[in-house]
């Protein structure tokens, strides 16, 4: 209400206000943070296009004898199934499916919730493997330390330069499926490596086939190197 | 399509923030949208329009302000070309993102 002659007529305000839009998703995923640095557990957001073959990795690292030496459990959102979270049950990788109905992505809280019903605390690494997607998953924080980005041989080298917010954000790039190389002639690492460049300040890949197991041993040490130091159990 | 998300989130603390001065209208909203937010400006505008009709930010228009990547080096301060590796050639520093990614409200107009 105006205040200066008492006439009744309100008054236009500019109220700045400089706020992050999703500080309600920042906050849980703070949250989440916290509970996964004070329990050592390091937590991985797996990201990738639908197919890039994020839970064959996370089953080959399993069928792979270095896998057996970290405890490992996963939540996996999908937008309809649950298929993800069995097949990785199946592979020995304790896990829950989070089932989003339309959602493009997962938000801290929905991990949140799921951390209710699984045993984490316990784990070395936990995989929280996001929904196929390489737009949406990339904006939302849920609490990971790390965000690792499947490209499989089939999707191109140019990936990265046509979805450069995902890749600025990831920490490593798994580039999936190698054991198709010898059908894509055309493959060319070196522009792989180039594209990755220009959108990741610190570029980092490992190649793997989760089929022949080759380059599971990198992937596996790189994760290691990345486990939380200090609580070893 | 998260802008839908990213919408409800916006609304609701633009309502929170208005109620709290006692706002009779809510009129203009401003936000800005980094180059590699991740979020589509003409999206968000069209997630605007269908979320706003019923609440309390039915009569306020969405300004999107757009914010470029800008990225540099963090020891010496040189400006990344657009589409350049994310290195420092002088330095071997990878580069710092300066902007580009915020997702932020910045303003609103509201009518007290």
């Amino acid at each position: 209400m105006c205040e200066d002659c008492g006439c009744g007529d309100t008054k236009l305000v500019p109220v700045d206000v400089h706020a992050r839009i999703l500080e309600g998703n920042d906050r849980v995923a703070r949250h989440n943070r916290e509970h996964f640095e004070e329990a050592g557990v390091l937590a991985v957001n797996l990201m990738g296009s639908p197919g890039s073959g994020k839970t064959a990795l996370l089953e080959a690292m399993m069928r792979h004898a270095g896998g057996r030496t970290l405890r490992v459990g996963a939540v996996s959102g999908d937008l309809a199934t649950e298929r993800d979270a069995d097949r990785l049950r199946d592979a020995g990788i304790p896990s829950r499916a989070i089932t989003t109905g339309n959602a493009c992505h997962l938000d801290a809280e929905m991990v949140h919730e799921a951390l209710h019903h699984i045993a984490w605390r316990e784990l070395d690494a936990f995989f929280i493997e996001n929904v196929g997607n390489l737009v949406c998953p990339a904006v939302y924080d849920l609490g990971q330390d790390a965000n690792v980005v499947a490209l499989s041989v089939t999707e191109g080298e140019d990936k990265p330069l046509k979805y450069p917010t995902m890749f600025r954000k990831a920490n490593l790039v798994v580039v999936t499926k190698i054991d198709l190389l010898p059908a894509l002639p055309d493959f060319d690492f070196d522009a792989l490596r180039d594209a990755l460049a220009r959108v990741m300040p610190k570029p980092a890949m490992v190649r793997v086939s989760a089929r022949s197991g080759e380059g599971m041993d990198e992937w596996m040490r790189w994760l290691d190197a990345r486990r939380p130091r200090g609580r070893d159990r | 399509m998260h802008e839908y998300s990213i919408v409800g989130a916006l609304v609701e603390r633009v309502a929170e923030e208005a109620a709290r001065r006692r706002a009779t209208a809510i009129m203009n909203v401003r936000v800005r949208i980094g180059e590699l937010a991740g979020v589509d400006p003409a999206l968000l505008a069209t997630a605007w329009d269908a979320f706003r009709a019923a609440g309390p930010c039915a009569d306020a228009s969405l300004e999107i302000v757009a914010v470029g990547a800008t990225w540099e080096c963090p020891r010496c301060g040189d400006a990344i070309a657009r589409g350049a590796l994310l290195r420092c050639a002088r330095c071997d520093e990878p580069a710092r993102l300066v902007c580009g990614d915020e997702i932020i409200l910045e303003r609103i107009e509201m009518e007290i």
